[in-house]
This record gives structure tokens, sequence and C-alpha cells, in this order.
């Protein structure tokens, strides 16, 4: 499949290239305000959307306290309903237990539904070194791997593809993975949908291992929930012999009944449909199958143990947070170099990989704070407040240090503060336009204030407040 | 290798880390002051049009006419070869084969997936049906089959009684099974990949067509 993110420049040299591009610009325009619209209509219908939306921050909450009982329930239940679950703390060990459990069936093949946690531990990249082919059958993942390109949405990976783009990816590269695009393929959205049908039908008959991830996890159950739309879902989880699915440990709810929470909660937040056309539920080894659950740590117990970041866990990777982003909207997902982008993307990616890369400190500065996606997050993760939070931990540049410490020392006694501004007025003729050396990125874009002759305090103190 | 040996050490690490990370963390209250009914009134109606809010075929029929209808709808799609799974009222069936003009088939022995994909369409009952979303939920049980049977044909005609119908998703929630394999259905397979504009008709089945059964 796609290439990997690993070094990328930062966010912002990122952004500089993305917002050149006006094509993806367009087609980000089109796609984020179509879906503002049906989210806000959909959301509006439910009177009851600001009690959800409490219920499920704080259901996710309660999980995550007690995510140790949860998961050993979970396994309990799972093994007891025929279901054999593993645990990874890793991406690397993750991708050795699923690629083993291929390997024993002696396939060489999988179709995959898409998943967010396979694509973070780069699963498929895995498989390949093994020899193992993974066929992934989402529409928009489908238009990413013949691309070969990188997924830039958390729900539509393809979304800086137009309809006129994904029909010449489907024209040139669908003979190469199967069956070849219909030569007189147009770019109407139906043809299209048709064409991935056509390409993928044959495979999803034959292919006998299917991995998936999942949306939810009942612990006190054992079942694992997949909501869709096109209905690969179902194909790969109802009809090859073996079933590996694998979830993030944070994916769990306690019980069966807060599902009607987050079915509200999701599809409405997601698509803005009042619900998904597919979702899947099952427990344990369904109608003959045989099923792993690969349950995957790979960084969230280091986010669970950070008492303001660790609210990012309770993200069902909706996108609505993307879908209202101003900075998404014009910078793209590539550029924040990870498979989850947008404002989620910001607050995650630096908690799970950790904040030793350049692109990863930048992460937290890739917003305007403007708090549209906490207002969007049907979880109500203060995507800003962890940003903020975020922002302090990162190692800042030297020379913001340093001038951070001066402006500290100026700041620390009244008399420094008016010995400062007092020498600012006298050279206020020579302030230059551009400021020298890094704080020239400041000012590239913004007009420096003028010095006044004489400081408001030097005022005030000459006139006694105006009355001399 | 085995999944074993190392997922063993990992089981323990991960389940540490966790432990270690909350131990601080506050209790968390979960206040359920959303919707858990809604009144009875105009189910059928709320039903049909989110249904075909999403394209879906809908019929509303009182149970003296469901057979009738059930072989007009066939008739007119000239739906060809169609699977029955057992469980499926004796009526229905007849006039699928009757007036419908339907070849039937049974799903005994199991048909293969090459076999399934060969068939016209599939007619089913299903579990449970939620008027507010548009929602049908099948869940393996009699008169529906296991869960390939409606998702290979490219046609689903799906029979709901009212009061199998709920008013909104908690009422369902309580009513179904989570041990039995369930598939929740609104409306035909689509998807909204292409500029995130909803476009019906990928893999799962093309045409749903709803008769609902009231009065």
């Amino acid at each position: 499949m796609s290439g990997t993110f690993l070094g990328m420049p930062s966010f912002p040299r990122n952004a500089a290239a993305a917002v050149q591009d006006s094509q993806l610009r367009f087609n980000l325009r089109k796609a984020t305000h179509t879906i503002r619209d049906r989210r806000l209509s959909v959301v509006g219908e439910l009177p009851d959307w600001a009690e959800l939306r409490q219920a499920g921050k704080a259901i996710k909450d309660h999980t995550l306290r007690h995510l140790d009982t949860y998961l050993l329930q979970m396994e309990e239940a799972v093994t007891r309903a025929g279901g054999k679950v593993h645990w990874a703390a890793d991406a690397a060990e993750a991708n050795r237990i699923v690629t083993g459990l291929v390997k024993a069936t002696g396939e060489t093949s999988v179709v995959k539904v898409k998943s967010m946690a396979t694509q973070e531990i780069e699963l498929n990249e895995a498989l390949a070194e093994e020899g193992i082919t993974a066929y992934e059958t989402d529409l928009a993942e489908l238009i990413v791997q013949l691309g070969d390109d990188f997924p830039s949405h958390i729900l539509v990976p393809a979304i800086h593809r137009n309809r006129s783009e994904i029909r010449e990816i489907f024209l040139s590269k669908m003979a190469e993975w199967g069956k070849p695009a219909p030569a007189s393929l147009t770019d109407e959205p139906r043809a299209l949908a048709e064409a991935a049908r056509l390409h993928l039908r044959e495979r999803f008959l034959s292919t006998k291992v299917a991995v998936s991830g999942a949306n939810f996890m009942i612990a006190e159950t054992g079942t694992l929930v997949v909501l869709e739309s096109e209905g690969n879902g179902r194909m790969c989880l109802t009809l090859p012999e073996t079933l590996i699915s694998v979830v993030g440990i944070e994916k769990l709810l306690p019980r069966w009944q807060d599902l009607e929470v987050f079915l509200q909660l999701l599809p409405r937040s997601s698509t803005g449909e009042r619900m998904n056309p597919y979702t899947s539920s099952w427990t344990g080894a369904t109608e003959g199958q045989e099923f792993h659950l690969v349950l995957v740590d790979n960084g969230r117990t280091q986010v669970l143990a950070d008492e303001v970041g660790r609210q990012a866990l309770r993200c069902i990777r909706c996108s609505a947070c993307l879908n209202v982003c101003p900075v998404y909207e014009r910078a793209g997902g590539h550029a924040y170099g990870s498979v989850y982008p947008g404002p989620i993307g910001a607050i995650l990616t630096p908690q799970l990989r950790g904040m030793g890369s350049e692109l990863d400190r930048s992460l937290p500065y890739a917003s305007s704070l403007c708090g549209a996606c906490f207002d969007a997050c049907p979880v109500a993760i203060d995507i800003p407040e962890v940003l903020v939070h975020l922002r302090s931990r990162a190692r800042h540049a030297r020379a913001e240090r340093l001038g951070m410490r001066a402006a500290g020392w100026v700041f620390g006694k009244p008399g420094r503060l008016a010995r400062a501004q007092r020498m600012g007025s006298r050279f206020r003729r020579l302030v230059p336009r551009r400021l020298p050396g890094p704080l020239g990125g400041w000012t590239d874009t913004r007009e420096i204030p003028d010095i006044p002759a004489q400081s408001f305090r030097d005022w005030w103190e000459q006139t006694d407040g105006g009355r001399r | 290798m085995t999944a074993d040996t190392p997922a063993a050490g990992s089981r323990e690490l991960i389940l540490s880390r966790i432990r270690a990370a909350v131990a601080n963390a506050p209790e968390t209250e979960i206040p359920r002051g959303y919707r858990r009914t809604r009144s009875q009134e105009g189910l059928a109606e709320l039903l049909a049009d989110r249904l075909d809010d999403y394209r879906a075929t809908v019929h509303v029929v009182p149970a003296a006419q469901v057979a009738a209808t059930v072989g007009r709808v066939l008739k007119e799609r000239g739906v060809g070869r169609l699977v029955v799974p057992d469980g499926v009222p004796e009526e229905w069936s007849r006039a699928a084969a009757g007036e419908g003009g339907s070849q039937i088939v049974r799903d005994d022995p199991p048909l293969s997936a090459e076999e399934l994909n060969a068939v016209d369409g599939v007619l089913t009952g299903c579990a449970v049906a939620i008027a507010e979303t548009g929602t049908i939920v099948l869940d393996a049980g009699p008169g529906q089959g296991r869960r390939a049977l409606t998702l290979l044909p490219d046609y689903h005609l799906c029979l709901v009684r009212i009061d199998q119908v709920a008013g909104i998703l908690p009422e369902a929630i309580g009513r179904l099974d989570p041990a039995r394999p369930l598939t929740w259905i609104a409306g035909p397979s689509a998807t909204s990949d292409i500029e995130l504009n909803r476009v019906e008709g990928v893999h799962g089945p093309r045409n749903l067509e709803v008769i609902i059964i009231d009065g």
C-alpha cells in the first residue's frame, strides 16, 4: 500500500507547500463544506444531543479509568465465545502476531476492512515483507492503495482526490491489482462505485482470510462492532474462513447498553447520516469462522498516563473535527505526516509517537486554537486545551528560549520594564520593518506595532492620569 | 510462530502500564439524561419516511395484503431466482413463486458463496426495526438466515411487522441479543468516499425494498 510518513518535515513546511496546490484546496473545501452542513442538520434533529454527548464523554472516561478490568472482561468473554485473544505491546508485536496467524492458514492474501489501527501499525507493509498481499476494500482506501498514495482523512482517506482523478487512477491501476476498470469508465460517482464493485467481487468470494479493526468492543459480552457504508465490511466479516480483528485497547465500552449512545453519536458526526448503511456486530467465532482479536497498546498507555492528554483516548474516529477545522481545510491531511491528521491528529500523534521528531513537535502548533473542533467533537475532547498543554511540553527553539528568558527578566521588576520601555521609545525610529533571524517569520505576515514616544506608565506619572 | 509466548508477557506489561497510568485518575459518574423511549404514535410512517430518505423503496400495507404485495413487487422487478431462508411464512414464499414468478432457492444444504452470488434476490423478515433512524436489524434468526444471504444478492426484500418497530435506538438495543451476529441495515449499500457525497450502490445489495405490515 502507500508509503510511510517517516522523515517528513515539520507541519509549517508541509502546509506551506500544500496551500500552493489549488486543486487540493478546491477538493477539500468542497468536501468539508458538504459534510459540515449535513452533520449540522442531523445533529439538530436530536433534541437530546447535548445529553448524548455528555453520556458519551463520561462512558469513555469511566472505561479508561478501569481499562485493565474491562480488558480482562473482554478477553474472558471472547474466549468463552470461541475466539482467541492476543496482546500486542507495540506495532512490531501486533504485526508479528497477525503475520503469524495469516501464515498459519497457508494463505498469501488477505482482504481488509478499513481500519485506522492497522494503518497506524503499518500492517500492510509488514505483511508484504512476508509475501502476503493485503487488499484494501473500502472505496477510499482502494483509491489510496491503487494510487500508491497517503491517506489524508480519517473517514475518507482519499478526500484529496476528486472524481476525475479517481477515474484516472482506476483506469491506469486496477489491472495491476486484479480485474481492470471498464475502458468506458466515466467520472460519475455511481460509475466509479460500480467499477469498485466489479473489481472486488471475485476477490471477496475467493479470499480465505480477512483483517478488520473495530469501532467498539463490548467488555461484558465480548462483542465487536463495525460501522460502514459500502458492504465491503460485511463481505470481509462474513465470507472468509478466518477473521483477524486488530483493535486499539481504548475502543472498549463496558456494556452492550452503552452502544445506544455511541450508535447515535458516531454516524451523525461522521458521515452526517442518521445511521450508516451497515453495522455489523459479532461475538467470538461466528457461523463457523475462526476468530482472533489482537489488542494493541502501541503508545496508548503512555497517553493514558497524561492527566490532560488522556482525553484524546475518548476519540471514536468520527473525523468531525477535521471537517470543521480551518487549518485542515487549507493544509490538507498529508501535512500532518500521520494516519491521524487534523485537530485530533495534532494531539494524538505527538502523544502516541512522542515528540522526538521535528514534525511531531510542530503538530501542537498546527492550529489557530479557534475551538471549532471542541464544539464538533461528539465526546467533548477539549482539543485546544490539549494543544496548549502539549506546546508547553515540547522543547522550544534556542532563540525562543533565550528570548522568553530575557522577557521574563525584564517583566520581573517594574523598574526594569520602565527602563526597557524608555530605551524602546528613544530608539523607536531604528526598529526595522522585518525583524532579523528567526524572528523574521513573525514579521513576514504582520506589521510591527508602532512604539509610542512615551510609555503609558511615564505618561501617567507625568500627568497624574491626565489631571495635570 | 505461535502468538502465545510473546503475548503472555505483553498482556501483563499492558495491564501494569494501565494500572500505573490511571492510579490517580478520578472516578466518573455517567449521566444518562438522553431519551430512552419515544411515543408509539406514527411509527410506521416515520420508519417509511426515514427509509425512503436513504433510497429504499417502502410499502406500508395491512396484513391481509402482504402476500399480494410480495407477489406484485417481485413481478415488477422481474426477480428471477430468489433465496428464501427457513422460517419465512409459507404464504410469502408461495406468493413469491406464484404471482411474483420467482424461482425459490433454499439455503439447505448451504449455498456456496459463488452460488449465492448468482442469485438475483433475497426475501427475509427481520428482528427489530428503528423508526427514527430508518434502520432494520437482522439477527440471523428464523426467517432471516445467515448473514451472507442478505449480502451477495443485489436485491433485498425485507418484511417488517409493526410490533418489531422500536421508536428510537435505545429501545432497539434493549430488544437485541448481542450473542447473535447482528446486521443493521439503513438503506441500500452506499458510499460517501467520492467528494463526501452519498452515492448508493457499492458492494452490498443495491436495491432494498421494505414492506411494513401495519394492521
